[in-house]
């Protein structure tokens, strides 16, 4: 184990390192440009691929090929090249091709081109922007481990499931720096991927694989028909469902639980521990997976007084909404403590909403 | 006895039938294109790629393993197929529309940086699948469903030539075009495929390949008024032959 001091996003290239990762394609875009570069900078010199793309579009087609191959094949982008990617988001899906893609958020608001940290890609990360109504898992590291940690964890339920996973990390996260154990993570063993394509040649049964962006529409395996094909991808979505991961501090007699992830979530812990000092009873629940969405953890502590602390004009809180008969209070984009691109939402504005909730 | 013509033993008749209109030029494209894979002995490691529009289904019918893609991305698609397995044959079929129109950046940077793949175009003057719409390719003054009074140039500029400009780039080893026309046209066009795919054995860059292939329903002519169009027609805007060979 190997203990270095580097940026989160960095750490990305680190745990997918660990994880097995063989191919990286990526295209340039702030705040994620350390990831690209990571990667075109360690990957070839270990013998493997690493390729700048022409545009977000190429880099999530690749995605599919190389997935398609049933390698661990991984991207990264923010925001704007996210959105480029949907249309293939939703063929991964269909196609069930495992992959990663490590989203860095920046900006908070619609079409901001402001380069710098927000939480702008909730709805988009989970709901999906593509066709059909997929769903895939997404993972919401707070910390520059977690960062290092999370993409080995998305490589394993993508291989799992046969599905994309986004890693939904953000600027803060990724461009500051901590201590980070670099280490490979254990696992449960998972199947062979005989699916795979690749040549006849490459399996002992010499028969054909077939990867189709849209299956059950054409008649033959792995569904044959378009009946069989809906009952499979409803079936994966329970399973997936089951994958559902939180983080709890001191909610067991919290009369005031903040929900926050990623850097809000870190910001939150502060408030929450000194809440406490001041002998508020505070806790946080912070989602791992936001999707799936750990609806029945917040429904639990139902009767508390929720606070919904995001970096955005509020996507997750709705969420929390789902879960809770009372109203659930917001601290967003318009409470940094700058009203600037460089402004944050800070320890001090989530204590003062914990006071006010409990006062 | 000599067997000179039949199906090709990679060829699958797929299970719901005929999958083109009547006249439609793809099955020949598939013959060839399972033909070459055969004689070259390629048939354990090609991986067959296909976009979107009425080739998206022949990735059923060749026996090999296939990959159907998103809307022009089969260029992106057997990029990273090859990155990644290194010893592997791609050869993907593609629509005009899917390959020059929404396809055209996968395309054209597959060539720029030299992609040992082979890129089979059909080109068929229009956007068969939806129903006959203006592709890049529709000859000028032609009519289509959304150029009803033909394809103005003005509004629309003029048919790209495709294999022509390939063949203007330098990660590009071969680009040509056939036709399936006329029975000595198919051969020249199945030559043109098998060297395309050599090329790539020989790992000396991008080869590109192609077809003028008929769409009888969409041209609103029968089969043999359609082979005829291209004979007379269709080959004065596109002419046949080997405009790259290194």
């Amino acid at each position: 184990m190997e203990r270095i001091f580097v940026q989160g996003n960095e750490a990305i290239g680190w745990g997918a390192l660990m994880a097995g990762c063989e191919a990286f394609f990526g295209y340039p875009i702030t705040p994620q440009n350390e990831v690209t570069e990571w990667f075109a900078r360690e990957f070839p010199k270990r013998g493997r691929v690493f390729l700048q793309v022409p545009s977000e579009v190429s880099a999530i087609n690749m995605l599919f090929g190389a997935g398609a191959c049933g390698v661990r094949a991984m991207t990264s982008t923010s925001g704007p090249g996210w959105a480029l990617m949907q249309e293939t988001m939703s063929y991964l899906s269909a196609g069930e091709i495992p992959c990663v893609i490590a989203l860095v958020q920046r900006g908070g608001l619609p079409g901001e081109a402001n380069v710098r940290h927000g939480q702008s890609c909730y709805f988009s990360a989970t709901r999906g922007g593509g066709h059909g109504g997929y769903r895939n898992i997404v993972l919401a590291p707070s910390s520059v481990q977690e960062n290092h940690d999370f993409i080995q964890l998305a490589f394993y339920l993508a291989d799992k499931h046969r599905t994309p996973v986004v890693l939904l990390t953000d600027a803060i996260i990724g461009q500051m720096a901590e201590i980070l154990e670099v280490k490979t993570l254990d696992f449960p063993p998972l199947p062979p991927k005989d699916w795979a394509v690749g040549g006849k040649g490459r399996r002992k049964d010499k028969e054909r694989r077939l990867i189709l962006q849209g299956p059950g529409t054409m008649g033959v395996p792995p569904h044959t028909t378009w009946g069989k094909f809906a009952e499979n991808y409803k079936k994966k979505l329970d399973e997936m469902k089951k994958e559902v991961r939180w983080e709890e501090y001191e909610v067991e007699d919290a009369e005031a639980i903040v929900v926050a992830y990623g850097y809000c979530a870190r910001v939150s812990k502060a408030a929450v521990k000194r809440a406490r000092k001041e002998g508020l009873k505070a806790g946080l629940i912070r989602p791992i997976t936001l999707w799936p969405f750990p609806y029945e953890a917040i429904k639990r502590r139902e009767g508390a007084r929720f606070i919904v602390v995001e970096d955005c004009l509020g996507q997750m809180v709705e969420d929390v909404k789902m879960c809770v008969k009372d109203d659930v209070r917001f601290v967003g984009i318009l409470d940094r403590h700058l009203p600037t691109v460089a402004g944050m939402i800070m320890p001090e504005r989530v204590l003062r909403e914990i006071r006010e909730a409990l006062g | 006895m000599r067997k000179v013509y039949g199906t090709p033993r990679l060829w699958i008749r797929h299970p719901g039938g005929g999958l083109q209109c009547p006249g439609c030029g793809h099955p020949l494209t598939e013959k060839i294109i399972a033909e070459v894979i055969d004689e070259l002995g390629i048939e354990d490691k090609t991986v067959f790629i296909t976009g979107v529009g009425c080739s998206s289904r022949s990735v059923l019918t060749i026996n090999v393993d296939g990959v159907f893609t998103a809307h022009g991305r089969a260029p992106d698609v057997g990029t990273a197929i090859k990155r990644v397995l290194k010893d592997v044959i791609i050869i993907t079929l593609q629509g005009d529309g899917d390959c020059i129109a929404i396809g055209t950046e996968a395309l054209m940077n597959a060539a720029f940086r030299g992609e040992k793949i082979t890129i089979i175009m059909a080109n068929n003057l229009n956007y068969g699948t939806t129903g006959g719409q203006l592709a890049p390719t529709t000859l000028t003054g032609q009519k289509t469903t959304t150029t009803p009074e033909g394809r103005d140039p003005d509004v629309y500029g003029h048919p790209v030539h495709t294999a022509e400009l390939l063949a203007g780039i330098e990660g590009v080893c071969y680009s040509a075009r056939g036709s399936l026309s006329s029975p000595s046209n198919l051969r020249k066009a199945k030559e043109y495929v098998k060297k395309a795919v050599t090329k790539q054995m020989e790992g000396k860059g991008l080869s590109f390949v192609e077809i003028l292939s008929p769409c009888p329903p969409d041209w609103r002519m029968s089969p043999v008024e359609a082979m005829k169009f291209i004979e007379e027609k269709v080959i004065k805007e596109f002419p046949l032959g080997e405009f790259k060979d290194t």
